[in-house]
């Protein structure tokens, strides 16, 4: 029995697979220019959609492809074979962006917003973080203000996974005074008059997924593209930021996995001193090293995921899982460099680029330190 | 018409078998996948349902009961039904062994078309499709990178050394698949789910009269050699006196 049978059903094991030959096919052998590109064909997310992708972990009623936790789970760790986090992302925006359109139960929006997205033919972006507000979510200022039959947007976004090309960008505003109860969720289309995106961001790491700085300048948006119910966007955040967070735990132990899989490959390859340096104690110790933390964040996630998808309430575990594996992936990136040695720094190590994707696993959704916090108020302390 | 196609269980490709010292694979942690030559033949197949000339598609596997999960990715891929002709771990099984399992599906199953991948990639025998030809009397097309059905015909395009050959190939025919076939499609979640609700039927040699007495054996396996360095010659002189002197391959 493998490691995978002790918590994968048939079904879930065959989606990894079928994730990870896609990435090693359609992403992999083009990751460098896309990271050096800044971006990905959008053709990637029709054909990604075709292979029923995209729609893991929606329902098949509104055009989504099925399954839970654990499959969102295995879409991440199979895409990740294509060793860029940035295209990873960058086709996993729509699972952070529609979960509130998908949970309004509104056909209407579904129909018009959520499918066309789960299709690959349209982007769909998140907006919470704000120039001036990031983990603090009720801290949000961009303003919705009723207007008729319309509501008028305007503030500012910041950090927009996607936001550069997004067609949809599904942005938390107040709508009310109430900290929690006066925020709410709008689909702001990007052709919409006054939507601008003030700045495509250059960033360290999970470089071939665009990120903007958004500006909304009075845009009028139709009341239909309120997602939910008024002053419902704040419990639409904390409901969803936990599958986000399964999702980034993935993140992690595939990146961490990978940079193992390339220093092991490396180690047996490169010679020094006449001999490959897997030959030297200190390389195999490190390897091992870092194979136990590889094995012990991936059997983790798997086992939260599990429970998630068994309906419990993981808020505590799955946050100790994002926290572990986005440490994990930093520790064993940083050991994976150093066993390339000058290599690990060049641009065509592939562990070069995983230890840049891995410096933002400790700081995007929700950071380590809220989550060490709310570790820590679920402990009772 | 009724399409009866293969899957075999194979090793991943990608995944480097070791030997474990005693003159066997160790084939603990590796992965295993459906060989990518009968990929190509459950991709046609499906396709042929597609277009309306298959009414059913019919994948077989031979195996122990861990090769139900490529019957499965073949199933999620599109294909209607599945049937597994269970062997032991333990029994060795030769290509002419499989191909009078595979026989006995077809006499029970009466297909007109059957698909096979040219060859699996764990063992590379390239034997199957043929001898499962003589042992039905089938015409066979082999190596296609194309595929038509008209008029009770299978029309096969073949790569051959340089150019293209077309075989017309009367039904009920057997076909193997070579690259560039098609583009196979990947397993999506809800063709997986549907795959989950698929009859999948359970055989054994008994259920089909064949009797497992493999004449091939496997006795062990070894690494190649390790090739010696090489060495440069500075001239096409000496290279000509060191093939004739030291390799002795030319007079």
């Amino acid at each position: 029995m493998g490691f995978y049978d002790n918590f994968l059903d048939e079904g879930q094991s065959l989606l990894r697979e079928s994730c990870k030959r896609f990435a090693l096919k359609e992403i992999r052998p083009f990751a460098d220019e896309w990271e050096e590109a800044e971006t990905f064909p959008r053709e990637l997310y029709k054909k990604a959609a075709k292979a029923g992708i995209l729609g893991v972990g929606f329902p098949e009623a509104v055009g989504g492809s099925g399954g839970g936790p654990v499959e969102i789970l295995m879409s991440v760790e199979g895409l990740m074979h294509g060793t860029s986090t940035g295209v990873t992302v960058g086709l996993g925006t729509l699972g952070i962006a529609l979960p509130a359109v998908v949970q309004s139960e509104n056909s209407e929006l579904i129909d018009r917003i959520a499918r066309p997205v789960f299709a690959g033919d349209r982007i769909a972006a998140l907006a919470i973080t704000e120039p001036g507000t990031g983990s603090d979510v009720a801290g949000v200022r961009t303003t919705a203000k009723a207007d008729g039959d319309d509501f008028i947007v305007n503030g500012a976004k910041m950090f927009i996974s996607s936001g550069v090309r997004a067609d949809y960008i599904v942005a938390l505003c107040r709508t009310g005074e109430d900290t929690h109860g006066g925020l709410t969720f709008f689909v702001i289309e990007s052709d919409m008059p006054g939507v601008s995106v003030s700045r495509s961001l250059k960033k360290t790491g999970w470089r071939a997924s665009d990120t903007a700085e958004l500006a909304f300048d009075g845009v009028r948006v139709p009341k239909r593209n309120m997602v939910g119910e008024l002053g419902s966007g704040f419990f639409a955040v904390m409901r969803n930021f936990q599958t986000e967070r399964l999702a980034l735990a993935g993140y992690g132990y595939a990146t961490a996995e990978l940079a193992l899989e390339e220093s092991i490959r490396y180690a047996r390859d490169r010679e020094a001193f006449g001999r490959p340096i897997m030959r030297f104690q200190v390389t195999r110790h490190k390897l091992a090293e870092m194979a136990t933390k590889v094995t012990a964040a991936k059997t983790f996630t798997y086992q939260v995921a599990s429970r998630m998808a068994a309906g419990e309430h993981c808020v505590t575990e799955v946050s100790m899982a994002k926290n572990m594996c986005a440490q994990v992936a930093n520790e064993v990136t940083y050991e994976a460099v150093q066993i390339h040695g000058g290599m690990g720094y060049m641009r065509e190590s592939v562990v070069e680029r995983l230890s840049r994707d891995a410096r933002l696993l400790p700081i995007g959704g929700g950071t380590q330190e809220i989550m060490r916090e709310i570790i820590a108020k679920n402990m009772g302390l | 018409m009724k399409v009866l196609v293969t899957a075999k269980r194979v090793v991943d490709p990608d995944v480097k078998v070791k030997l474990d010292g005693s003159g066997n694979l160790d084939l603990s942690n590796v992965e295993y996948k459906l060989n990518p030559f009968d990929e190509y033949g459950v991709e046609e197949a499906v396709k042929l349902k597609e277009a309306g000339k298959a009414d059913e598609v019919i994948v077989v596997s031979v195996g122990t009961s861990d090769s139900q999960k490529e019957i499965r990715t073949a199933l999620a891929m599109g294909a209607d039904r599945g049937i597994l002709v269970e062997v032991d771990e333990d029994e060795d099984l030769d290509p002419l062994t499989i191909a009078k399992l595979i026989n006995g599906v077809v006499q029970r199953e009466e297909p007109q078309l059957i698909l096979l991948g040219k060859l699996a990639v764990d063992a590379e025998n390239n034997q199957v499709g043929q001898m499962l030809g003589a042992l039905t009397g089938f015409g066979q097309g082999t190596f296609a990178y194309r595929l038509d059905i008209e008029d009770g015909y299978a029309i096969v395009g073949r790569e051959v050394d340089g150019g293209t050959a077309d075989v017309k190939v009367a039904l009920p025919a057997i076909v193997t698949a070579d690259l560039r076939l098609n583009e196979p499609r990947y397993a999506s979640l809800p063709g997986i789910m549907k795959a989950k609700k698929k009859p999948l039927d359970v055989l054994t040699p008994d259920d089909l009269d064949v009797e497992v007495d493999a004449q091939v054996r496997v006795v062990g396996y070894e690494l190649p050699p390790e090739r010696a360095a090489g060495v440069i010659v500075a001239d096409v002189d000496e290279l000509i006196e060191k093939l004739r002197n030291e390799a002795k391959v030319i007079g």
